[in-house]
């Protein structure tokens, strides 16, 4: 090789293991690229409105059907279900609704409920006022609690969309209670389990 | 090191005039010469593709029946996981990178890779990974069993413990796979002789020029992707883990993101191979080289944005699914274009039908069913039945087997008399085909049958209505895993004996590589070639 090729190779061989270590960050980068895809397209039907609604008016030429569904992954031994399966509201009318949950084993154990709304079309209409999403929920062994959920559903919801369904994973966090774990919320910045 | 210094003075006369390789062991260790490297990358995925294979044999004895005849489910998870991860990363990407060690210097006219050391180096680190990941399968809890896709948080939550091995294996493996494509770029870009401009390169070496530079924007992904895994699984972080803010369809999207390339990189070079050999043996100039060199190119840049059609079942929006529908049948287009190329070579040429040919032939043809039932799962409404099942089986082994594996033994056929010196052994390089195409088809053709009827894959037993098919299945697959014996045979044949190749080897044959003698000297092209 030429001394001059050899100064092109050498300067081809830095760009090129630059580009590697880019697309390594840029692997990284999805992560929070994806929130904001989600939060875009409305994907994974997590980009609901929290906080307070500033909604004024109620639609009552319409009902919408809302179904509250909860899942227990495999590891997690809490009893949880919805006090009421499925409500009718009006578009624009505050509704409170909850949740009951316990705790069967025999030591204190720490929940996160992870919703989901389908179709994922209607989940920016559906503003959660408030919910025991927002925190995690400790229970002692053997306690029970209900959990309340306030929400409205916006009046601009689609005219094609007569039901919305609203579920809930519930997550045991109990050995992770000492780490801090944030979850994005799209309105208010971060929330702090 | 020390062996070195002993050994210097006995090849020392050697060295100076660079005559030969070194002797003993030492050479292949310490070798920084293209053909040795690109030979133990032959080597070493031949042994990977015969492992590979007997897992797969494994897991067709196991479904030639209904019911569980000869292995624990647990079991056949961990053979389908590793049979998958070691014939993609182990069989097919290190024999593209050994064609492309032994072949790119000699067709481009250069002396040697552009980083010899980092050449030996992206090999030898490369036996090691996979001993690492293939050491997994005595650990307690078995091997990983989580399928070669890894999805989260079956590779997280629910994986066996040897998945940390797995995840360590990923890195080196693909850190030999960057240094390689860097190697290979550097080489085409800056060591080609005078007068061989980009638009006079040989197809096989365009095909590879835009595969390392694949390798390089994915191969850093699939390293982001376990490095995530490895911090879920140890740090307590929650990339993949729904319970601390993750999303484990996240997971799928940036594993699928680096799999779609992933799976360009695993058949363009196949491409460049089959555009090498159909010229050859029609004896006619390639039909439309310019159009090849776009369409590879358009193909590549393409498989950026398909991949979500992996995933159509996952709960898309609409505007995704159908983007993702439309992006991926784009890609025939490009495609067509190669197949019609192809095509147009051979016709009116004189065409004889040696074993390179054969084997480029049913690569054609074969490969062109992978492709249509490739746009049938493109489909996104009818993917929701194929989503998960055989069907999905059949058409990535159509492409992968009588795909990519068929042009890596064209290729082996084509250019062994140049490395070895001795001309092919016709009758059984001609047994070894039809053995293998009758066998491959047997094997995978019965499987989209069973995949429309609904059989899922990844499955140790099945309903009894998918009886037949699957033990005809299974009958295929011990015929073509057994006639890759045939194959062994013949390249150690081809090693030790044969009638003496012309330099020119093939009648039709064109390009540098067929400039220099057979068998190629250890060092080819030391003053650079005039083309013109």
């Amino acid at each position: 090789m030429t001394e001059q090729n050899e100064k092109q190779t050498k300067r081809l061989v830095v760009r090129l293991a630059t580009a590697a270590i880019a697309m390594f960050g840029f692997g990284f980068a999805l992560v929070p690229l994806y929130d904001v895809f989600c939060e875009i397209t409305g994907l994974n039907g997590k980009n609901f409105n929290q906080g307070p609604a500033k909604v004024s008016s109620v639609d009552r030429s319409r009902t919408v059907k809302i179904q509250f569904v909860t899942v227990n992954p495999a590891s997690m031994p809490w009893e949880f279900k919805p006090n009421e399966r499925s409500i009718r509201v009006f578009p624009g009318q505050d509704r409170q609704t909850a949740f009951y949950a316990r705790n069967p084993t025999a030591h204190w154990m720490v929940a996160q409920a992870v919703p989901s709304v389908t179709p994922s079309e209607a989940a920016p209409y559906l503003h959660k006022v408030n919910c025991f999403c927002f925190d995690r929920q400790p229970l002692e062994a053997g306690a029970d609690i209900e959990m309340p959920l306030l929400f409205v559903v916006d009046p601009k919801l689609p005219e094609h969309i007569s039901t919305i369904t609203l579920s809930y994973a519930l997550y045991d966090l109990t050995e992770k209670q000492n780490v801090t774990h944030t979850i994005p919320n799209k309105n208010k910045g971060q929330v702090t389990l | 090191m020390a062996t070195v210094d002993v050994d210097l003075p006995h090849v020392k006369e050697e060295d100076q005039h660079h005559h030969g390789p070194a002797k003993g062991l030492g050479r292949w260790l310490y070798t920084t010469n293209h053909k040795d490297i690109g030979s133990m990358y032959l080597i070493f995925s031949l042994c990977m593709f015969m492992i590979g294979g007997i897992m797969a044999l494994i897991i067709r004895a196991e479904l030639f029946q209904p019911g569980l005849q000869l292995v624990e489910p647990n079991f056949f998870n961990q053979m389908t996981t590793m049979h998958g991860l070691i014939m993609v990363f182990g069989a097919v990407m290190p024999a593209f990178v050994g064609l492309a060690n032994w072949m790119i210097p000699m067709q481009v006219g250069a002396p040697d890779m552009a980083l010899p050391r980092m050449n030996n180096w992206s090999f030898w680190i490369l036996p090691f990974a996979f001993l690492i990941l293939l050491s997994s399968l005595f650990m307690p809890g078995g091997a990983p069993n989580f399928g070669w896709t890894f999805y989260a948080p079956l590779s997280t939550t629910y994986a066996p413990e040897s998945v940390t091995f797995f995840i360590f294996g990923v890195h080196i493996m693909g850190a030999s796979s960057i240094m390689g494509a860097i190697n290979i770029i550097a080489t085409i870009l800056n060591m080609r002789a005078p007068g061989m401009t980009l638009l006079r390169m040989p197809l096989f070496v365009w095909t590879w020029l835009i595969t390392a530079f694949l390798l390089i924007a994915v191969m850093p992904v699939l390293a982001g992707v376990v490095t995530m895994m490895l911090m879920d699984i140890h740090f307590g972080t929650s990339f993949f883990n729904a319970a601390g803010g993750g999303d484990p369809v996240l997971f799928q999207h940036v594993f699928w993101f680096f799999g779609h390339p992933e799976v360009y990189i695993m058949i363009l070079p196949a491409f460049g191979i089959i555009s090498e050999i159909i010229p050859t043996f029609a004896r006619k100039r390639l039909f439309g080289y310019a159009s090849m060199v776009y369409a590879v190119a358009s193909i590549a840049l393409l498989s950026f944005v398909v991949w979500a059609h992996h995933m159509f079942t996952v709960g898309m929006p609409l505007v995704g699914e159908v983007f993702f529908m439309f992006a991926t049948m784009l890609i025939a287009v490009p495609t067509g274009v190669k197949v019609f190329n192809w095509v147009a070579t051979m016709f009116r040429g004189s065409l004889t039908f040696e074993t390179p040919m054969l084997f480029a032939l049913a690569f054609v043809v074969l490969f062109t069913i992978g492709g249509f039932s490739g746009l049938m799962l493109a489909i996104a409404p009818a993917d929701f039945q194929y989503h998960d099942t055989y069907f999905v089986v059949a058409h990535f082994h159509y492409v992968l087997v009588p795909g990519a594996i068929f042009s890596i033994m064209a290729a082996t056929y084509y250019w062994l008399p140049k490395w070895t010196g001795h001309q092919l052994n016709e009758t059984m390089g001609k047994i070894h085909f039809w053995l293998s195409f009758v066998g491959v088809n047997i094997t995978f053709f019965p499987m989209h049958f069973v995949g429309l009827a609904g059989m899922p894959r990844r499955i140790p037993d099945y309903a009894l209505q998918f009886a037949d098919f699957n033990s005809m299945a299974s009958v295929g697959a011990f015929i073509f895993g057994f006639s890759q014996l045939v194959f062994i045979y013949n390249v150690i044949q081809n090693v030790r004996v044969g009638e003496k190749a012309t330099a020119q080897v093939w009648e039709g044959a064109q390009g540098l590589e067929w400039t220099v003698p057979s068998p190629a000297p250890y060092h080819t092209f030391s003053t650079p070639p005039k083309v013109d």
